[in-house]
């Protein structure tokens, strides 16, 4: 790891200053990413500002939303009774338990990695993402692979998850790495259902239109396998062609479908 | 460099450290407490897993200075005169060969007994399997640790 100068930020105004003044900054939550990034030197920045003391943590009900705090914890998330049971398994099944108790959701949305778990169920379930500077809606905020709208120096302060009538996520994780290959939000609230796909696409997570008028109309397993998912802009690799992404998402919905 | 004060093992802790030195590389080298291995030193393999104010984390993925006034606990901080009775486990129940991932496995085990314990859940075979997730054994193929840690979940 190349060298890198330490800070503790106070406030998320605190570490948006200090992000200001630093020659190549970036921000410290959880670091299950961002410090493997630098191990590898795909990363170097000049000062890592930590939010561990910005006092963005923490989960709360208000209304019918959650609102959770960017430096809460994927197992925070897991365990809390506040948190509705379809998020929590959703933040129960990141990484492994080591993992869950340093990682958190700001960092998860903040990075945007297109396998990430989170931005599917930020976009599916209609969140608002509140930062020190404003509210994004989910829908404005995921731009692409890795890229959100994130100003430079806007920190994130907590995600706002309203409540759904029902909703589910299904993944089929990375037979060696966990991550997801192919993850599917569904969700019905107020007579809207979503569907967003994270894990395929070329440009990071999607809501599947098709997937989303055959649930609308009818929410079962057998209208989700009736859509034909198009293997266009899905990413092959490795791990998984274009075409198995496609599978995967029919697999996948339909599984969300019947958990929901 | 930053100037750091913990807790290790019990032990009050104050020291200097680069901003860019890892935990495990601080516990390992700097501490001495080399019970604590590096593996893959990618968080996949869990074999520098330590407690960290109770909690279970890879310290190859987090700065020492980010542990500025924690208490930590490693593998040499369990026993208290005879073996925790999850090492006592690992020794009944065989439940390692070469040994390289057990102080993972051992911190990890602990960890997982702890939190099923805490909120009242059933720590069965499919949830400890489940809960190794991040723990890699390239010897034993797991069946042991998995039976020492349930053995242990009924004595701790």
């Amino acid at each position: 790891m190349y060298e890198t100068t330490f800070h503790k930020a106070s406030s998320a105004d605190d570490a948006a200053s200090k992000l200001g003044a630093a020659e190549e900054g970036k921000l410290l939550a959880g670091g299950q990413t961002l410090i493997p990034t630098m191990k590898a030197r795909f990363a170097s920045p000049s000062d890592l500002i930590s939010l561990k003391d910005a006092s963005i943590s923490g989960i709360c009900r208000d209304g019918d939303s959650v609102v959770i705090g960017a430096m809460t914890t994927h197992a925070e998330v897991a365990s809390s009774v506040d948190v509705p049971a379809y998020l929590a398994a959703l933040a129960g099944g990141i990484g492994d338990p080591a993992v869950r108790h340093r990682g958190t959701i700001g960092g998860s949305i903040a990075n945007n990695d297109p396998a990430a778990d989170y931005p599917s169920a930020c976009l599916a379930l209609g969140a608002t993402i509140r930062t020190n500077q404003r509210e994004i809606a989910a829908a404005d905020y995921f731009e692409g692979m890795f890229e959100t709208a994130l100003e430079e120096d806007e920190v994130i302060i907590s995600v706002v998850f309203p409540d759904a009538d029902k909703a589910a996520y299904a993944k089929f994780p990375n037979p060696a790495s966990r991550y997801a290959m192919v993850g599917v939000f569904v969700a019905q609230s107020g007579g809207e259902t979503r569907v967003a796909v994270t894990g395929a696409g070329e440009d990071g997570v999607f809501r599947h239109e098709g997937l989303e008028a055959a649930l609308a109309d009818s929410f079962t397993e057998n209208s989700a396998a009736s859509v034909a998912v198009s293997a266009d802009g899905l990413l092959s690799d490795i791990h998984g062609s274009s075409e198995y992404r496609a599978a995967l998402i029919t697999a996948m919905a339909k599984r969300a479908v019947a958990a929901a | 460099m930053s100037k750091i004060s913990l807790t290790v093992n019990g032990r009050s802790i104050s020291k200097e450290v680069s901003d860019n030195t890892l935990l495990v590389e601080f516990i390992r080298e700097n501490l001495r407490l080399t019970g604590t291995h590096v593996g893959c030193d990618t968080s996949q393999c869990g074999a520098c897993t330590v407690h960290v104010d109770g909690k279970s984390i890879k310290s190859c993925t987090m700065l020492a200075v980010e542990a500025d006034g924690s208490q930590i606990t490693t593998i040499e901080g369990i026993a208290n005169g005879e073996l925790h009775p999850m090492q006592q486990a690992f020794n009944d129940n065989h439940g390692l060969q070469c040994g390289f991932c057990t102080p993972g496995m051992i911190m990890a085990g602990i960890d997982m007994v702890n939190r099923y314990k805490a909120s009242n859940k059933p720590l069965d075979e499919a949830a400890i399997r489940g809960e190794l997730e991040g723990n890699i054994c390239r010897c034993t193929g797991y069946h042991n640790i998995v039976r020492s840690i349930a053995d242990a979940s009924t004595k701790m």
